[in-house]
């Protein structure tokens, strides 16, 4: 592995990782390490950095939702220009293009159940390139971007082993 | 009444650590660098075969060897890995950890008298499985000055003509010295000229760091194979440990006769575990490499901290173990433990647990997550700059 994609894999899962601490144990120096990150944030290879969060845990409600959507392609522009105009939406939080049954997989984060239904009827399916959509509610989130929720085990190793 | 003990069990002492664990067990907050076991959990893909297997109800027996399959897939992996051959039929048998395989090995060859050569600081259970093989042990006091290895003279001053057997403990637990190929072969050329046995511990063989260099088995060198018991296992490359799992490959006339002993004395491997073991073998190198890729990251880390505390330690290139030197404080390494544990809650192993010679050292282990060195290290600085700050003020 490259010192790019040895970074991207440490970063991947805890994006707050000192940068001083990721040089010294990937063997370089911090300058090529902020170098190296500051190249791919310039290129999007880096997005962005993210934190994940158990929102359940919290006074604030959230439903997701994970929209099944078939659309029509649009000439010269595929699938592109729907999905555009479903992604502007600040509620949606992703959308892919999908191989298989359906084309579009939208994720939708909303406060209330009502909020989320009345995106998928009002706004969704009213676009004229949709063809149906079948909406999926995430009841609960075992794991989520590589990571268990659930609170990690103690280690239970011995305290002094030879 | 009459002592029911042998004057033999009694002649050999407890390991060194009973102490450091009764003391560390009565506190809280305590947090550890004692452990020489892995940190991670197996790979899911091989605990799923293990569980698969007991659905499946293969809770039986396996042959004394243990499973054909299993030696069949060690075999392509020591080819494949360390270019070494083993025909998995007459020339391996499964045991339940290295540790076993050690002390079939020893009891398997020794008689009265003969020398077994125990190179330390080492892993505990040679010199009492050598006593307990009858064999007398003759302790190889290895020097920081050549980072732990085993040299060509070393090796000569110690051997007599009553000398059988070289224990040869690479990559060492607790110093995390290797031995390349160069210094295996100054050593293979003394073992064939005094006609002694080889002992080769490689349980850490995937555990080593140097760039571009992978550990070399001594087997592999030439007229080796004939003279060499090579033991390794699961515990460490797949972190397996619980699952107690190790497997030996030695010639023919070696094998069968500790297979022997293994046979009467254990009957065979744990079943679950084999089945587990050969998903490990056929589909973890994945694993292996991600496991080793840590632990370096690891290790860096453990040596710029010892860097910036001005603490002496050679590089150590295998396991997951760094030896660092501190002799400074002159303090014995009991003592320096013992107070590290009692005023910042640290536990280390002091060097001495792995003989007389690792006195002025201690063995820390970076099978912790980074998190958990960093703390453990940032503790470990504050002892030291107190030590140096009394030095300093001549009290």
């Amino acid at each position: 592995m490259e010192l790019r994609e040895k970074i991207l894999s440490l970063i991947e899962t805890n994006s707050r990782i000192d940068l001083k601490d990721l040089a010294v144990t990937l063997g370089v120096t911090e300058a090529e390490v902020a170098n190296e990150m500051a190249a791919m944030e310039e290129e999007r290879v880096i997005c962005g950095y993210h934190t994940l969060i158990d929102w359940e845990k919290t006074s604030i409600e959230k439903v997701n939702a994970l929209i099944e959507v078939r659309v029509t392609p649009q000439r010269g522009r595929g699938f592109d220009s729907v999905a555009e105009r479903i992604y502007n939406y600040p509620e949606v939080s992703a959308v892919y293009l999908i191989s298989g049954g359906y084309d579009l997989l939208v994720t939708l984060e909303g406060k209330t159940l009502r909020e989320a239904a009345q995106f998928v009827s009002d706004k969704l399916s009213t676009l004229d390139s949709v063809l149906s959509t079948k909406t999926n509610f995430i009841l609960k989130k075992y794991k989520d971007h590589g990571t268990v929720i659930a609170k990690p085990k103690e280690d239970e190793r011995m305290l002094v082993s030879l | 009444m009459r002592n029911p003990l042998s004057s033999r069990i009694e002649g050999i002492p407890f390991s060194g650590i009973r102490k450091f664990f009764d003391i560390a067990a009565e506190m809280t907050d305590v947090i550890s660098l004692g452990v020489g076991e892995p940190d991670f959990d197996t790979p899911w893909h091989i605990r799923d075969e293990g569980i698969y297997s007991l659905e499946k109800g293969r809770t039986a027996y396996t042959s004394n060897a243990g499973l054909k399959e299993l030696k069949v897939e060690i075999a392509n992996y020591l080819e494949r890995r360390f270019g070494v051959s083993y025909d998995p039929d007459a020339e391996m048998m499964i045991t339940v950890g290295g540790s076993e395989a050690i002390d079939v090995a020893m009891r398997a060859m020794l008689d009265p008298g003969d020398e077994v050569l125990i190179p330390q600081p080492s892993y505990v259970s040679y010199l009492p499985c050598a006593m307990l093989a009858n064999g007398t042990p003759k302790v190889i006091n290895l020097k920081a000055e050549h980072e732990f290895r085993l040299t060509e003279e070393e090796l000569r001053g110690a051997v007599t003509p009553k000398t059988k057997l070289l224990v040869l403990p690479f990559p060492n637990n607790p110093t995390g010295a290797v031995m390349e190929k160069e210094d295996l072969e100054a050593v293979a050329r003394v073992v064939k000229e005094h006609d002694l046995y080889v002992l080769s511990d490689e349980i850490y063989a995937e555990l080593t760091y140097l760039e571009g260099k992978d550990h070399v088995t001594i087997a592999s060198l030439p007229g080796m194979r004939e003279r060499t018991v090579l033991i390794n296992g699961f515990s460490k490359a797949y972190s397996m440990t619980g699952w107690r799992l190790g497997y030996a490959c030695a010639p023919k006339a070696i094998l069968e006769q500790m297979l022997k002993i293994h046979q009467y004395a254990i009957m065979c491997a744990p079943t679950t575990s084999q089945y587990a073991a050969v998903e490990a073998v056929r589909n973890g190198d994945g694993d292996v490499a991600g496991m080793r890729e840590e632990y370096n990251r690891r290790r860096r880390y453990l040596m710029h901290r010892f860097q910036e505390m001005g603490l002496s330690c050679f590089e150590p290139f295998g396991a997951f173990y760094a030896f660092p030197c501190i002799r400074e404080f002159g303090m014995a390494s009991d003592e320096f433990a013992t107070r590290m544990l009692q005023e910042e809650k640290v536990v280390v192993v002091p060097g001495t647990a792995f003989g007389e010679c690792g006195e002025g050292f201690l063995r820390i282990s970076y099978a912790y997550s980074l998190e958990k060195l960093k703390e453990a290290l940032d503790r470990m600085e504050h002892f030291i700059g107190r030590l140096r700050g009394k030095a300093a003020d001549g009290s």
